[in-house]
């Protein structure tokens, strides 16, 4: 994973918290508080966390589909954090997006074949039957039939529904796919169908893909590197099988131990947390899950840990052990 | 098995049909089952198996129309419920039987306080004062180890987060000691952390109170770690029916089989990762065209000639494991 396709640096998205008649801003909702990672040219980087710690945020600002409030944006070694409508057009066709929901992501009065088809047109790549033929070829890649081009949304089950989501993203040859948790909405027998497909296609093709989900069996099968988010901050970074072997903050080890695991005789769950995720519009001051935390110190309380290296790549932010986030 | 003593239900074969423009559903095709006071059986199966369906009918909660429980028995600590009349119902539905949803924001009501939603549920069912009721409801809220429940009591349910009012949800059913709860997919909205906090909830106050546990999930994680007996549905019909240990140590049905290899597990030392995912191809069929023998034949790697034209009955393969398979002798065999 030696050339990196996209940089994110210090990534900020802030929203305003407006009450009263005169609409006066009364807080600021911290959605993405300081987010910096890369993606390899190639690589899958997961992004796991739990509901409101920002990872769908981060997705969106990454393809500028919200406006980040700070921080810089990197494609191919070009800033595109500021570029206008216009001259980020040609990059757009490099990153696409397939969203959670594949019942509301489509056009419910377009045929299949016209929305894998629109992003091609759109761009002037292709008209008439070589856009027809460019569609279908597309379509066979995800695993449709070319005949389904004529249907309508709503004649295909979830899962193809969400392969068609994958058609009009890759439609444009692009070399980021961010997936803002793709298979959520699927039930496990196809929720595999899909993991495998696109495992089969950054195979074939070479792309990136910045992965978004909770589940963290599923990030972990796709992934070659995770990152872990808790309250609009990555807390943890590492390659997969570093990882999910030796997590070293103490919110990721409490995620592990709380995934139910497939297995009678294996250790009962054991919640290591407890209580709630804090709201992002006041977010604790120092380290944000001090709250929660097992280790937590009085330090935690006023010091925010920065993530430190590790060894390895493996990087972490908690002040335990210096930096280490070892917890024995 | 047992002595049925300390059987807290028992429904026998049930059925239960939707009328719609497109055709008759059989939402829930013979399904008979068990359950022992204390003990926790799963109902686990994809979207549209008919587990939901099944929790409804054990509430009488199905629309009529368009749905109608057409044949089998509930028995109830020795009543059978289809029997009773809505009135009767009503007396036993919250009281002795109760049930947990999936959103803990759509089965709340938004404009009343937690604490008198539960008083309410207390005082239909018990000759309480007003007072009294509020005491239950306040040591209901401390039991689901809620912060502060004199505190919560008078808060409105959009004050509350998934986790707390889930535990509300919780506090309500339980709060006339009902001899079985129905948790319909209780922990599928909330966060994994989360998730560990309610089942290990449920599970004490279960172990606790001794109530019987009926949860329907689509999660092979949860049931491993929370069941004592598991049924799979697939296509409106009890497929298999095994302990928890047998099922995850030998699935006799290849729809349990393909199921449990569909999904990704957590590395763990020790635990190679698997390269690819094992699909099973294809996707539930609709309930309106069933296939004329086994439901899943379509979609099944051991299907024969027989398995598409007779329907298998449950046979019984030791220990009370049943599956309704003509291969299941096979099913090992094959990774």
């Amino acid at each position: 994973m030696s050339e990196v396709l996209l940089e994110v640096t210090d990534l900020k998205k802030y929203y305003p918290v407006r009450a009263g008649v005169l609409r006066r801003q009364v807080g600021t909702v911290h959605s993405v508080d300081g987010v910096s990672f890369s993606v390899g040219a190639g690589e899958t980087l997961g992004l796991v966390g739990e509901s409101g710690c920002g990872k769908s945020t981060v997705a969106r600002s990454v393809l500028r589909l919200i406006e980040p409030t700070s921080g810089q944006i990197r494609l191919d070694g070009e800033d595109i954090t500021h570029l206008s409508k216009t001259a980020l057009r040609p990059h757009r066709r490099a990153m696409q997006i397939v969203f959670q929901d594949p019942f509301a992501s489509l056009n419910p009065r377009m045929t299949a074949g016209d929305i894998v088809g629109e992003p091609i047109a759109v761009h002037g790549l292709a008209t008439g039957q070589a856009l027809e033929a460019r569609v279908a070829k597309l379509f066979e890649q995800v695993g449709l039939r070319p005949d389904q081009m004529r249907n309508f949304p709503h004649q295909f089950s979830g899962g193809q529904r969400q392969r068609i989501c994958i058609a009009r993203a890759l439609a444009l040859g692009p070399r980021l796919i961010v997936c803002d948790e793709p298979v959520s909405a699927l039930d496990v027998s196809i929720q595999a169908q899909v993991i495998n497909l696109l495992i089969d296609l950054q195979k074939q093709h070479g792309f990136s893909y910045l992965f978004i989900a909770h589940d963290l069996a599923v990030v972990a099968h796709i992934s070659h590197r995770v990152a872990v988010m808790y309250l609009g901050r990555i807390v943890e970074i590492a390659d997969k099988d570093e990882l999910f072997r030796n997590p070293r903050h103490p919110y990721t080890q409490a995620l592990l131990a709380s995934v139910p695991i497939a297995n009678p005789l294996a250790k009962k769950l054991a919640p290591l947390v407890d209580g709630d995720v804090p709201s992002p519009v006041n977010p604790p001051p120092g380290c944000a899950f001090h709250t929660r935390c097992r280790f937590a110190m009085e330090r935690c309380k006023t010091e925010r840990p920065v993530l430190m290296e590790a060894g390895d790549g493996h990087q972490v932010a908690c002040l335990l052990n210096d930096g280490t986030g070892r917890s024995q | 098995m047992a002595d049925t003593s300390d059987l807290v239900l028992d429904v026998k074969n049930l059925k239960t049909v939707f009328f719609t423009n497109s055709g008759l559903f059989k939402a829930v095709d013979d399904v008979s089952f068990t359950v022992k006071r204390g003990e926790t059986l799963a109902i686990v199966g994809e979207s549209g198996c008919g587990k939901s369906v099944t929790a409804l009918s054990l509430m009488r909660l199905v629309s009529d129309p368009p749905g109608r429980i057409v044949g089998g028995s509930i028995m109830l600590e020795g009543t059978d419920l289809l029997a009773l009349d809505e009135a009767a119902m009503r007396k036993i539905r919250g009281n002795r039987i109760s049930m947990i949803f999936q959103e803990p924001m759509t089965s709340l009501n938004p404009v009343i306080r937690i604490g008198d939603q539960i008083v309410e549920a207390v005082r239909l069912h018990r000759n309480l004062s007003t007072k009294e009721a509020r005491n239950i409801a306040v040591e209901m809220l401390h039991l689901v180890r809620i912060p502060e429940p004199a505190r919560r009591a008078r808060e409105y349910p959009h004050q509350l987060s998934g986790g707390m009012r889930q535990r509300a949800m919780i506090a309500m059913a339980l709060a006339c000691r009902p001899a079985l709860l129905i948790a319909d997919e209780p922990t599928t909205a909330l966060d994994v952390t989360i998730q560990a906090q309610i089942l290990a909830l449920i599970l004490d106050l279960q172990k606790e109170l001794g109530t019987g546990l009926v949860l329907i999930t689509h999660d092979l994680g949860v049931v491993a770690q929370t069941a004592q007996r598991v049924i799979v549905m697939y296509a409106g019909r009890k497929v298999e029916e095994a302990s928890v240990e047998a099922l995850f140590a030998a699935p006799k049905h290849p729809y349990t089989r393909g199921l449990m290899a569909s999904i990704p597990a957590v590395p763990a030392p020790g635990i190679a990762a698997q390269e690819r995912l094992n699909e099973i191809p294809g996707t539930v069929p609709s309930l309106v065209r069933l296939p004329k023998g086994c439901a899943f034949a379509p979609r099944c790697k051991l299907a024969v000639k027989r398995c598409e034209a007779e329907y298998p009955p449950l046979a019984d393969w030791g220990g009370g494991h049943l599956a309704a398979c003509w291969r299941a002798a096979d099913v090992a065999e094959v990774a």
